[in-house]
């Protein structure tokens, strides 16, 4: 089986400063990975550099594209690599604020790829839009609203909604649920979790939240300084971690 | 005048302006960044036009100024007057014997010819400003085509108004590759954007010209079930009876008493002069 995605020495320098060093992992299709670690450990930057945000200075990402097969898409022209961010990637940002337009309505954030990659019929963009609302619990009357009316949890929701209504294959998540009350974490990740089983997508979560990636990862990558500590399966990594760095990170989750 | 260079600027500037004039005819639809000069008037009234015109205008050129379509408004005087003491050349109000043309939000109504310039004032280049305020960015998504957001304002019309709203500087695509806005000319002026004569735009504030060639294919956005509609008020004009210009409403007391009337002025008063009459024109025509 091809991996979805395959990252071979991946590193990203800031001066003499290490963003992340020697990254490397396959990701197989439908498969969830988890990024875990502490505060400035380069899990953000792994992913912007993953997701084409930023340029690494050495490495390859080798996605396997629907049409060519497997590419490098940090050799790939901009314009192919933009593709690729609006058909079969999706990015879900910590901060819905970053991945939504505040000044669009609902239904205009949910049909913006869908006009991006071409629909020019307002009533089936409109439709589809509608039926994402509902697939993320917001209400269809609310499809005229402006983000700015929502409450946080449904902004991340409308933002995932507009991130997964090309059918990615693909999706990268920054901190999905940091900023979020306990209960409406809870209900995010239900729905994550059943649109991940669903469509069947590949995700890379990246969070300090270790709760998340037990409900929501198949794999696990700890991050130190830059680093990959740790990977294995998550509960392998949970329940038995190896590394000192990963003994700390679970032995600090208080119990309730 | 000699106290002036021939059209107010010196000539290293028109020059300068000729060649991103020459640029956006080469490449129609494309905004040409250029070193906007500080003119005598104030940002809004028309700076980008009139350097524009000032670098095509020769000593033989016959000029017209009309501002919303009428040639007797403070913009379209004031303008002409600073070329007929700057530059000398000869003015008229009368489209077909005019060569260059500075407009200011129409198109005139008389069909122009292949040896006419139409000069637009142009207040926001950027079609995309509204959606997409980094200046990198919407270069970015000019050069590689992606226009997807642009259809998500015309979107944003349909489900707040039920059709499409946007009623002037209506969003144009250029021989199928750049989207273009068309200055703020009614969407009604849209489909006679491909003439035969030559049109320029130019924005002194924002510092950009860009020109589309005669015979340019210029395609109004749309979507498939919301298709462009170039509307106009639903009435004759009220002085000359013409059915097929575009209309301005005047009130005319405050019982609710109104008419409409052509906003291409010279159009409506050559109508007159050929003896039309419209509903209104009774007594003073």
């Amino acid at each position: 089986m091809t991996p979805l995605l395959s990252v071979r020495d991946l590193t990203k320098r800031y001066g003499a400063r290490i963003g992340c060093a020697d990254v490397a992992f396959d990701l197989y299709p439908g498969e969830v990975m988890g990024i875990v670690g502490e505060s400035g450990s380069g899990k953000t930057t792994l992913l912007n550099c993953l997701a084409g945000h930023l340029a690494p200075d050495t490495g390859e990402v080798i996605f396997d594209t629907r049409a060519d097969g497997p590419l490098d898409t940090l050799t790939m022209s901009e314009p192919e690599r933009r593709m690729l961010g609006r058909t079969d990637w999706a990015f879900v940002h910590q901060h819905a604020r970053d991945g939504l337009r505040m000044g669009v309505s609902a239904g205009g954030n949910v049909g913006e790829r869908l006009m991006a990659v071409g629909a020019r019929h307002y009533g089936n963009i409109r439709e589809q839009a509608v039926d994402w609302l509902g697939r993320v619990e917001i209400a269809a009357d609310r499809v005229d609203d402006r983000p700015t009316a929502f409450s946080g949890g449904m902004q991340q929701r409308l933002q995932i909604a507009r991130n997964l209504v090309t059918g990615p294959r693909l999706v990268f998540m920054d901190e999905p649920t940091g900023g979020l009350d306990v209960s409406v974490q809870a209900r995010l990740l239900d729905l994550l979790r059943g649109l991940v089983r669903d469509m069947g997508l590949s995700a890379i979560i990246v969070t300090h939240d270790l709760a998340v990636v037990r409900l929501l990862a198949d794999r696990l990558m700890v991050m130190k300084d830059g680093y990959v500590v740790e990977t294995g399966l998550t509960d392998q990594v949970l329940d038995d971690p190896q590394h000192a760095y990963s003994q700390l990170l679970v032995s600090s989750v208080l119990q309730v | 005048m000699t106290e002036y260079n021939f059209a107010y600027l010196d000539e290293q500037t028109k020059r300068m302006i000729r060649r991103a004039i020459l640029k956006g005819l080469a490449i129609p639809g494309y905004q040409v960044p250029f070193a906007s000069r500080e003119m005598p008037m104030p940002y809004g009234w028309g700076t980008g036009g009139v350097q524009v015109s000032a670098a095509t205008l020769t000593p033989d050129d016959t000029f017209k100024v009309i501002d919303q379509g009428a040639d007797d408004t403070t913009n379209a005087v004031s303008i002409r007057k600073f070329f007929e003491r700057t530059a000398g050349v000869a003015t008229t109000t009368k489209t077909s014997d005019a060569t260059v043309i500075q407009t200011r939000h129409r198109i005139p109504e008389e069909e122009l010819t292949e040896d006419q310039i139409l000069v637009y004032q142009v207040p926001i280049p950027e079609p995309l400003r509204y959606l997409e305020p980094r200046e990198t960015e919407t270069r970015k998504m000019h050069s590689l085509e992606e226009y997807g957001l642009m259809h998500v304002k015309l979107y944003e019309d349909i489900s707040r108004h039920g059709h499409i709203a946007t009623s002037y500087d209506y969003p144009v695509k250029v021989e199928g590759r750049y989207v273009m806005a068309p200055s703020p000319i009614p969407k009604f002026d849209n489909p006679k954007m491909e003439m035969p004569a030559i049109q320029l735009f130019g924005a002194g504030r924002e510092q950009r010209i860009y020109a589309l060639p005669p015979y340019t294919e210029v395609v109004s956005l749309d979507f498939e079930d919301h298709p462009f509609d170039p509307s106009k008020a639903p009435h004759p004009c009220g002085l000359c009876g013409a059915a097929d210009s575009y209309l301005d409403e005047v009130i005319t007391d405050d019982q609710g008493g109104r008419m409409f009337v052509c906003s291409d002025t010279d159009y409506c008063e050559s109508r007159r002069a050929a003896g039309y009459r419209g509903a209104m024109a009774g007594e003073d025509a």
